[in-house]
């Protein structure tokens, strides 16, 4: 099918972005890479009165490091990402977890705000946001705000931003020197969405662990930050019995859905297995 | 940084279009929601790019948008405006098929032809960004399209012959 008439609208700036999703009053649409929101247009699933396409806006796509903080323009590409030296020297886990993003002509759309603002919750960028506890910046009519993970996802493909905000910048912090990392997916077909994806991050000392992140894709309606399971490795260490410990607890962290993909109880042994991969990977990768 | 200016165009009123596709400027003037491929098809006759899914599942549109494969269902065909595309009318030069075309038709790489456009640019994109792949690496990249006739098998193999004509720079 075709998409539904629209007013168009490509602004220059964010400010004006916003003036434009001001003035529709909620029945605008954001248009970033359009991987997710021109399918629903095509599907007629979506009929905004108005596009705000803010694919022209350059200030909004760049990848800066200060003080140990990436910081995403929200109109990166997943591409640009994936070849980014910068990315793959400070925050290796990214560009995994852009791997699995879709097919390459996929990401040369996609971007990293769009996905985390579609908040589906089987979707990479989530998962590592959650995972790293990073914070996106979202700019409306009364200024800007700060939102942390649990902030921002509230369910299934809904967040909490205001229909005349638009997420504007993301902020991951960097991996500790000598981190390990990992993002662990199952799924039918590459390039799928993930049935279950892990994202891990690790910061060993010989068998001890400094440090442990984790956090899930598609095992409920929003990403979980698996934090009693990171508890484990950080009190007991990277043993054998404290990883398939805290795989076991990661499993009763999570309360996913059945659908027609996968049940509830095989998405929850999907997280059990996958985090005891994800740490396993991660520590074989730690420099210490 | 100088701001660009807004485009704006009510509903339904035509916005003008202007890109350059296979080296040649084109414009044509379309309603802002007329996907792209559609634009390429019905607006400059180039009817090599196909219409699959529309919905950027089985990669047949998929066209190279300032050298990047992208799916062309999933573009607006306002949002091209000033871009330069390839589409696979654009591969052959001075009547010449383009190596990788070469290496389909020698791998016998395509049975109807439905996915073949998708799967030379994808495959093209992929060559360019990793130019030595392993064979999974080429499964995994040709993933991005879907082909109901070959198995693949010939495909693949076709684009591990490709490679390294194309990595001497023929």
């Amino acid at each position: 099918m075709k998409p539904a008439r629209f007013d168009y609208h490509a602004p220059g700036s964010v400010d004006e972005a916003v003036e434009l999703l001001v003035r529709y009053g909620g029945d605008a649409k954001v248009l970033a890479g359009g991987q997710s929101l021109m399918p629903m247009l095509n599907f007629r699933l979506a009929r905004p009165a108005a596009l705000v396409d803010v694919n022209r806006i350059p200030a909004l796509s760049y990848v800066r490091e200060h003080d140990g903080t990436l910081a995403l323009g929200a109109m990166t590409r997943q591409r640009t990402i994936e070849f980014s030296p910068v990315i793959a020297r400070r925050l290796p886990l990214l560009l995994e977890a852009t791997r699995w993003v879709g097919h390459l002509p996929i990401r040369s759309r996609g971007t990293i705000g769009g996905s985390l603002a579609h908040a589906d919750p089987s979707a990479e960028y989530p998962a590592v946001l959650t995972a790293l506890d990073g914070e996106v910046v979202v700019q409306g009519p009364r200024g800007r705000r700060t939102l942390k993970p649990a902030e921002l996802f509230e369910t299934y493909l809904t967040t909490t931003l205001a229909p005349d905000e638009l997420l504007v910048e993301v902020r991951l912090p960097a991996a500790p020197t000598g981190a390990g990392h990992a993002f662990e997916e199952f799924a039918r077909r590459h390039g799928d969405f993930a049935i279950v994806g892990i994202a891990a991050l690790i910061l060993s000392d010989g068998p001890r662990c400094l440090m442990a992140r984790l956090a899930t894709a598609g095992a409920g309606p929003v990403p979980v930050r698996l934090r009693a399971a990171e508890e484990i490795l950080e009190r007991d260490g990277l043993g054998e019995s404290a990883i398939e410990a805290a795989a076991a607890r990661a499993a009763e962290l999570v309360q996913p859905d059945s659908d027609v993909h996968a049940s509830a109880d095989y998405r929850r042994h999907l997280t059990g297995v996958l985090t005891a991969r994800a740490i396993r990977t991660s520590l074989a990768r730690s420099r210490r | 940084m100088s701001t660009p200016p807004t485009i704006s165009t009510g509903l339904g009123d035509p916005a003008s279009v202007r890109l350059t596709v296979n080296g040649t400027p084109r414009e044509g003037r379309c309603p802002p929601r007329k996907l792209l491929v559609d634009f390429l098809r019905e607006d400059l006759g180039l009817t090599g790019t196909h219409v699959g899914c529309e919905h950027g599942v089985c990669g047949a549109c998929t066209i190279l948008v300032n050298g990047e494969a992208a799916r062309s269902c999933l573009m607006l065909a306002v949002q091209a405006d000033g871009a330069e595309l390839t589409t696979i009318e654009g591969l052959m030069k001075d009547g010449a098929l383009h190596p990788l075309q070469e290496a389909f038709r020698e791998h016998h790489a395509l049975q109807c032809g439905f996915c073949t456009p998708g799967m030379l640019l994808t495959a093209l994109d992929l060559l360019r960004t990793n130019p030595d792949p392993t064979e999974a690496q080429v499964r995994e990249g040709l993933s991005a399209v879907l082909c109901r006739c070959t198995g693949y098998h010939g495909i693949v193999k076709a684009v591990q012959a490709a490679a390294p004509i194309l990595r001497s720079g023929r």
